[in-house]
């Protein structure tokens, strides 16, 4: 992990809905090719960063800074954007075979043919569904639906790659398999991880840094290590412990 | 019963007798709903599309209008184009009326609100997050469109088929508009009036049959284009 190059990087950054903060964050900087983890009880704004880091949304006021490039508001240009994709919580697959989900991506890039195939193959058997490539992924169960949606992500080989829930509700085998992969990434490719989770030992497993939001706003974001034994902030120290309830 | 027993078999000895009126009204029939069709679809399946996906101010309102169009009497939609094309009509001077392109453009006006309003309707039972996650993937606004309009190819198709099915049938608005003139603005529906006027039971139904077999066909082709290959 390179901790220098600062990858993107928001300055009083204010998401507003309906006259309601949901997310506040004075100052935050994500480092390229680390696994950021981002913990915090439901409504914290997590999936609101997530959408804001891959430009489905703008932010209401502040900065928002990707690559040192401002947008000032806008979406970037498609080749940025490509740049990076998130894996939901919940993945919506199309009704077509497992391998045309995972072509997507690179379809609509115009990469068709030989070396996308192997492509294809090669992200199946990463997340090993190799032998469910010609099934509908309308029959797959969870578990198989998610690693579908991880191998539709890593095909496209994004520079960044965001993370929401990515194994809630799933088995051990499935969150051990998704675990491993994320590392795998972040240490072949380089490819920065922004990994929001409400489970701290999924955190403390994978992440470099982690961060913690609460009430839509960021109480603390430091080392893992720091983070879960000496953490600064007395919430985050009663989140890391498991006494704050939500 | 006779008449339709009777009516099958001069239907099949027409058809088999290469009888050149009943095709060139055949091909006629097929020509402007077809062309309507096409219209109609070009019109449809974008604004459908538009109103499913998309929020803005005046969408419940644009909706109200559409599925007031989806019930609309033809033959209503047949006197406003009369009206329109009429020598003191607005656009009179065209000399459209009682010509195959007066038809196209009541079978128009008939279709689009169906076929937007099935599209609109599929197009919205397909999940929301799914549009998210496409751009997420790096679609453009217009590939995750095409791939929700891909998704919803069901919904899409019926659409089609209820737009194709409510003007090859409709007779109201063609007569008005059409005149029923043999050999230029006959249609099989029209036909099919006159003949039962003239009494000619058999024929009108050898050309009932004959609308109702195109159309099955017809349906046939487009289940096809739904694309089930996933029928579990």
């Amino acid at each position: 992990m390179s901790a220098d190059k600062i990858i993107y990087n928001l300055n009083n950054f204010t998401k507003v809905y309906n006259d309601r903060t949901v997310l506040k964050i004075d100052h935050l900087e994500i480092y390229a090719g680390e696994i950021l983890a981002v913990v915090g009880p439901s409504g914290a704004g997590k999936s609101t960063l997530l959408r804001h880091l891959n430009f489905l949304e703008q932010p209401s006021e502040g900065h928002l800074t990707f690559e040192n490039n401002n947008w000032n508001g806008s979406a970037p240009p498609l080749d940025v954007r490509r740049k990076v994709t998130t894996v939901f919580q919940r993945p919506v697959l199309l009704n077509r075979s497992v391998a045309a989900n995972v072509a997507y991506g690179l379809s609509v890039r115009g990469k068709r043919g030989e070396l996308a195939e192997q492509a294809i193959a090669r992200a199946l058997s990463q997340v090993g569904l190799e032998d469910l490539a010609k099934a509908s992924a309308r029959t797959l169960s969870g578990g198989e639906a998610q690693r579908v949606a991880l191998a539709r992500a890593l095909v496209v080989k994004p520079d960044v790659l965001l993370m929401d829930e990515p194994t809630a509700n799933l088995d051990p085998y499935n969150v051990k398999l998704i675990e491993q992969i994320i590392t795998t990434v972040n240490q072949k490719h380089n490819t920065t991880v922004v990994l929001v989770t409400h489970n701290v030992f999924q955190a403390k497993r994978l992440a470099h840094r982690t961060a913690f939001l609460l009430d839509s706003r960021l109480i603390e974001v430091t080392d893992t290590l720091t983070f879960f034994n000496s953490p600064k902030d007395s919430r985050t120290a009663a989140f890391v412990r498991g006494d704050m309830i939500y | 019963m006779k008449a339709l027993l009777e009516g099958l078999v001069q239907a099949i000895g027409l058809i088999i007798g290469l009888d050149p009126d009943l095709y060139e009204i055949i091909w006629f029939s097929l020509y402007v709903s077809g062309v309507a069709l096409s219209f109609s679809i070009l019109v449809g399946i974008p604004l459908g599309a538009f109103l499913g996906l998309k929020q803005f101010l005046g969408r419940r309102f644009m909706m109200a209008l559409l599925y007031t169009g989806m019930g609309f009497p033809p033959v209503v939609i047949g006197l406003f184009v009369y009206l329109m094309f009429s020598r003191s009509g607005p656009v009179g001077t065209l000399g459209w009326l009682f010509t195959p392109r007066a038809i196209i453009v009541a079978q128009t006006i008939i279709s689009f609100p169906l076929v937007a309003g099935f599209t609109m309707a599929a197009v919205m039972g397909i999940d929301p997050n799914l549009r998210q996650q496409l751009v997420s993937l790096g679609a453009t606004a217009w590939q995750a469109t095409l791939a929700t309009l891909a998704e919803a190819r069901i919904g899409v198709v019926v659409a089609i088929i209820a737009g194709f099915g409510s003007i090859i049938s409709e007779v109201g608005a063609v007569i008005l508009v059409g005149g029923n003139i043999e050999g230029k603005t006959r249609t099989l529906t029209t036909a099919i009036v006159l003949e039962t006027r003239k009494g000619n039971f058999d024929l009108a139904m050898a050309l009932g049959v004959i609308l109702l077999f195109i159309t099955f066909l017809i349906n046939l082709a487009m289940i096809r284009l739904q694309g089930r290959e996933f029928i579990r």
